[in-house]
């Protein structure tokens, strides 16, 4: 009986184990912050620590986390489990968020900085009445290369991706709409094309990549970048500035062909537990001191002409943060595409993924083992029962 | 009889967090990702993937066979050795495992890199950077580093248990020294190596990580595949058909490895 009780009470500890201890902060002094990678103010190089100001100033501890694709922040929220207050999803992300109602309209009396915000970052295609989301930068993706081994001659297209004379040192992004992006431009595609037949030719554009690229990658691309492993990538403009601090021979380049031109904002999702927090910390972020302090280290474009002010003027002045006119008429910003598109795309990216060249090894491998290992069953078998038979008739004799 | 309700912890949680996801795994292969109903369209697509499916066996049976070729003189001295000493190499063995496998699978790439800590020697003399990374070689040799430990310890744990009277008894009836290790020590210790096997195959063929970073854009393991399914394409129930059935191919490999095993004890006996 007594082990019956003990096992029982073991039983019970092991479950016990999975439920979470109550935290230690009161729920209205917490919130979960969800946030790209290397996309804040963390206090390195002398530079502002946002959440730690943020914390000093309002008592709210910060959780902080970070994604690496829309994609993968999507997945996160849509699996459920967790609770984010915060989270900074791009333009066609909030458009498929506030699609599926995953998004909670914000209330702008806790937001009082929204007024900072310049008129050209509202009323957007995502959000055209300024529901939902606050801009926290923007930017254009362009292609980031190394002058060192790349010949300046073979620059200023998508086209550059493509070059065979630079194969295993291209990068590509690792979600399918900036990856689809690029080869939309290069086919003269619309970025927001739903036409399968173009979705296709793009997806066949990609494979025909495939064998030049190093690696299909997002945040590891600062390392590869800065190191020389890779000397060809396309991202964004910002973290290229970034990433130009610590590599001198790293260029930037607006294809010839037209880029993206992206929006990420600050967001609260349904799964929110302490909205008021949320606004206090999206308030924060955009008071002009705080926003372009954060930004000067970012290299990110920022949605308000006062933060400028609190940048280093050679930032502020950076015309790949802030391309000319002209430049940023050939950006066209991603519009949320519907369900089935999407579904379609990521499909496609998958068959993008998992196309390989026929590789008849693992075939040939295969099969002389399986042989190899039928070959000794049956010979064991064979001596065995010899075995068996002349141990009888050692027996009768 | 009633020592049987100390197993009952494991049991219950076995209960909760096995056989009730498996549940869940099934569920999920056998509907539609958008509308959740009935549907065999996962499972069909299986055959598009066999390719990859084939690629991930081979790179696992390779690299298991490798840890076999390196693990059995190391668990054979391992179990020769003196019994002090036999702890201290034991932990040696260990010892690798205590670190992070992200961590060792991120040293070797440091190691392997174009740019990397091997290549950057072989520069330095003046000589044209090797190939080393972002190969199906590589992969094997991530595999084969981070479960090697795997097949290490079922070989030691049979071969430390082998009666020395039996070859003994082998070496006075006039067998040579081979001879006493391929028909008496090899023989007997054919359930470590089957246990050792399926030790390392089973995390190989599903593995992601190594292939993802010392593997090349086209070095796609069925593992990867899978995790992009739950992680960035929100397909769970694409990526749950093809765990299934990786799970029902990893089952019937092991069960034909076991047929080796089984065989051997009638056969001595």
């Amino acid at each position: 009986m007594k082990k019956r009780v003990f096992s029982l009470v073991l039983a019970l500890l092991l479950c016990a184990a999975l439920i979470p201890a109550p935290e230690a902060h009161a729920a209205s002094g917490t919130i979960n912050v969800y946030n790209w990678g290397q996309y804040i103010s963390d206090g390195s190089d002398g530079y502002i620590d946002i959440n730690a100001a943020f914390e000093e100033a309002t008592g709210i501890h910060v959780n902080y986390m970070t994604f690496d694709s829309n994609e993968t922040m999507y997945t996160k929220l849509k699996t459920g489990g967790s609770s984010y207050d915060v989270i900074i999803p791009s333009d066609y992300m909030i458009g498929r968020l506030i699609d599926e109602g995953l998004l909670l309209p914000l209330n702008y009396d806790n937001i009082p900085n929204y007024r900072y915000i310049d008129e050209a970052y509202k009323n957007t295609a995502y959000d055209p009445d300024n529901l939902y989301s606050v801009p926290y930068t923007w930017g254009t993706v362009g292609i980031i290369y190394n002058s060192a081994y790349v010949d300046e001659e073979d620059v200023g297209s998508w086209d550059l991706l493509w070059n065979s004379k630079y194969a295993g040192k291209i990068l590509m992004f690792d979600n399918p709409r900036d990856a689809f992006a690029i080869a939309e431009s290069m086919l003269g595609y619309s970025l927001n094309t739903r036409d399968e037949d173009e979705l296709r030719a793009a997806a066949y554009k990609l494979i025909e990549q495939k064998p030049l690229v190093q690696a299909y990658v997002m945040d590891q691309i600062y390392d590869k970048m800065e190191r020389g492993e890779a000397w060809i990538a396309p991202y964004y403009a910002g973290d290229y500035l970034m990433m130009a601090e610590e590599n001198e021979d790293l260029r930037f380049c607006f294809p010839e062909e037209g880029f993206n031109f992206f929006i990420d904002a600050l967001c609260i999702p349904t799964c929110a537990t302490n909205k008021e927090g949320a606004e206090a910390y999206i308030n924060f972020l955009c008071s002009p001191e705080v926003n372009g302090e954060n930004l000067d280290y970012l290299g990110y474009s920022t949605p308000e002409s006062a933060a400028k002010e609190y940048m280093d003027p050679e930032t502020a002045a950076s015309d790949i943060a802030y391309p000319s006119e002209e430049t940023l008429s050939r950006g066209e910003a991603f519009l949320y595409l519907d369900q089935e598109t999407t579904h379609l795309m990521d499909s496609l990216w998958l068959e993008v993924k998992t196309e390989g060249e026929t590789d008849y090894t693992p075939i040939i491998g295969i099969s002389a083992t399986v042989l190899l290992a039928a070959a000794y069953l049956t010979a064991r078998g064979v001596r065995d029962r010899r075995r068996r038979a002349n141990r009888c008739k050692k027996w009768r004799a | 009889m009633k020592n049987k309700a100390l197993a009952a912890p494991y049991l219950v949680w076995m209960a909760i967090f096995t056989v009730v996801p498996l549940g869940i795994v099934i569920w999920f292969s056998f509907t539609d990702s958008i509308t959740g109903a009935f549907t065999f369209d996962n499972i069909s697509r299986m055959g598009t993937y066999l390719p990859i499916f084939l690629k991930s066996i081979w790179l696992a049976i390779l690299s298991s066979l490798i840890c076999l070729v390196i693990g059995y003189p190391v668990a054979y001295c391992l179990a020769s050795a003196a019994p002090e000493r036999q702890r201290f190499l034991y932990m040696l063995v260990m010892l690798p495992m205590c670190m992070s496998f992200l961590l060792r699978t991120l040293a070797w790439v440091a190691l392997l890199d174009d740019t990397g800590i091997i290549n950057g020697l072989i520069t330095s003399l003046g000589l044209q950077p090797l190939p080393l990374i972002r190969t199906d070689g590589a992969v094997v040799l991530g595999m084969v580093y981070n479960y090697l430990p795997y097949m290490i310890m079922p070989l030691y744990s049979v071969l430390v248990k082998l009666d020395p009277r039996l070859t003994e008894a082998a070496e006075d009836l006039g067998c040579t020294p081979a001879q006493v290790f391929t028909q008496v020590t090899l023989p007997l210790s054919v359930p470590g190596i089957i246990s050792g096997f399926t030790m390392v195959f089973v995390p190989a063929v599903s593995t992601f990580y190594i292939s993802q970073k010392m593997g090349s854009a086209g070095t796609t393991l069925i593992g990867d595949v899978i995790e992009s399914q739950f992680k960035a394409a929100y397909n769970p129930n694409l990526g749950a058909a093809l765990s299934l059935v990786l799970m029902v191919m990893v089952l019937v490999c092991v069960a034909v490895m076991n047929r080796f095993s089984d065989g051997e004890e009638v056969a001595t006996i």
